[in-house]
């Protein structure tokens, strides 16, 4: 049980992420990776929160945020993020958009066999678009997602953050 | 149903300092526009993304207008922006409809339920405070002073006619004057983005 909750990635580690690299909005759509973040998010005031409906609509959001500007967040699901792939080749890609997704992994298991195909396909997915991405499974790999925005800036491109962490329940 | 060409004329004169954002307008825009450098001409980047785009852009540049002129095709696609940007409520966010009831840069199709969709309606339905609808150019012209001295967000619907394309897009002449790219370095230098 202890091992299990040194191996955690903490919501407050991932907003402090967040703050260091100067965003200002989250594009998101809630999902069982990063429900954690919610009341966080909502808590903080230099983060202002747009929720979607579809995950599409998170890469044109972003893209207008970021031509205008701002430093936008993208933060949804892998489920939600294939569903997206014409946004994001349009709207993030086909517009230079250096923006980070973090991506809840569901299914991803270390251990094992994967059974969830959502899951199976989410790394292939990113390949095919091209779009390198980092694994963030606890508090130790937190410092990956600066060097996703790092990159991001630099190749003003997407950059991808797995989120490996699931369920630490909403209200904490 | 009155002509895009025609409306935008009209529109010009009310532009103020305002970003346009004209969508598949745009091939008539680049050719009335008097401040191309607040223009943002995208073509299509992905179709069903442009009433979010400008909710990005609205959100990041709260003092200035910022006007788009969707089509009914794209919003369909994506009706789930309406209540998000009914929720971020930007002030400064005016959301044209074209609705020419078809999906002419494929030839002509028509959309779902085409001729009884109320864009307006479902616009207020979202949360919207205010929504309009004009099939002539008349009442379009009476209005537009208005709508556009009240803060936004506000939807307005209207029918115009299609101009359908059947060519094969390879063979389409290209409206566009300047790439994507263009357009997003002139925005920023108009406006004063530095990163």
């Amino acid at each position: 049980m202890a091992q299990a909750q040194e191996a955690q990635l903490s919501p407050e580690t991932v907003l402090e992420e967040m703050k260091k690299n100067g965003v200002t909005h989250v594009v998101w759509l809630p999902d069982s990776e990063t429900n954690w973040l919610y009341l966080l998010m909502q808590a903080e005031p230099s983060l202002h929160l747009i929720a979607v409906s579809r995950e599409g609509m998170a890469f044109s959001t972003a893209a207008g945020l970021a031509v205008g500007g701002k430093t936008p967040i993208i933060l949804i699901q892998n489920t939600g993020l294939m569903e997206s792939g014409d946004s994001l080749r349009g709207w993030a890609l086909g517009m230079n958009i250096p923006v980070v997704l973090m991506v809840g992994y569901r299914g991803w298991t270390r251990h094992g066999i994967t059974q969830d195909t959502a899951a199976t396909y989410t790394e292939r997915f990113l390949n095919a678009f091209g779009i390198n991405y980092y694994l963030v499974e606890s508090n130790a790999d937190a410092s990956r997602i600066s060097v996703a925005f790092a990159e991001a800036k630099k190749t003003t491109r997407p950059v991808a953050v797995l989120v490996g962490d699931e369920y630490h329940g909403f209200n904490r | 149903m009155f002509r895009t060409a025609d409306m935008l004329e009209i529109f010009q004169q009310y532009r103020g300092d305002a970003i346009v954002i004209p969508g598949r307008g745009g091939r008539h825009w680049v050719h009335l526009s008097t401040c191309p450098q607040r223009d943002v001409p995208l073509g299509d980047p992905a179709m069903g993304g442009h009433a979010s785009f400008a909710l990005g852009l609205a959100l990041a540049q709260p003092d200035k207008k910022v006007i788009l002129f969707d089509s009914e095709g794209d919003l369909l696609m994506n009706l789930g922006a309406l209540p998000t940007i009914a929720e971020q409520a930007p002030h400064n966010f005016y959301h044209f409809l074209l609705d020419n009831e078809c999906y002419a840069t494929t030839g002509g199709q028509p959309v779902p339920n085409a001729k009884s969709v109320a864009y307006d309606v479902m616009a207020r339905g979202a949360g919207y405070p205010r929504a309009f609808a004009f099939e002539n150019l008349e009442d379009f012209a009476g209005n537009l002073q208005a709508i556009l001295d009240q803060p936004g967000p506000v939807l307005v619907a209207m029918k115009v006619t299609p101009e359908v394309e059947n060519n094969p897009i390879g063979q389409r002449p290209r409206w566009q004057t300047r790439t994507r790219e263009q357009v997003v370095r002139d925005l920023k230098t108009e406006l004063g983005i530095t990163v």
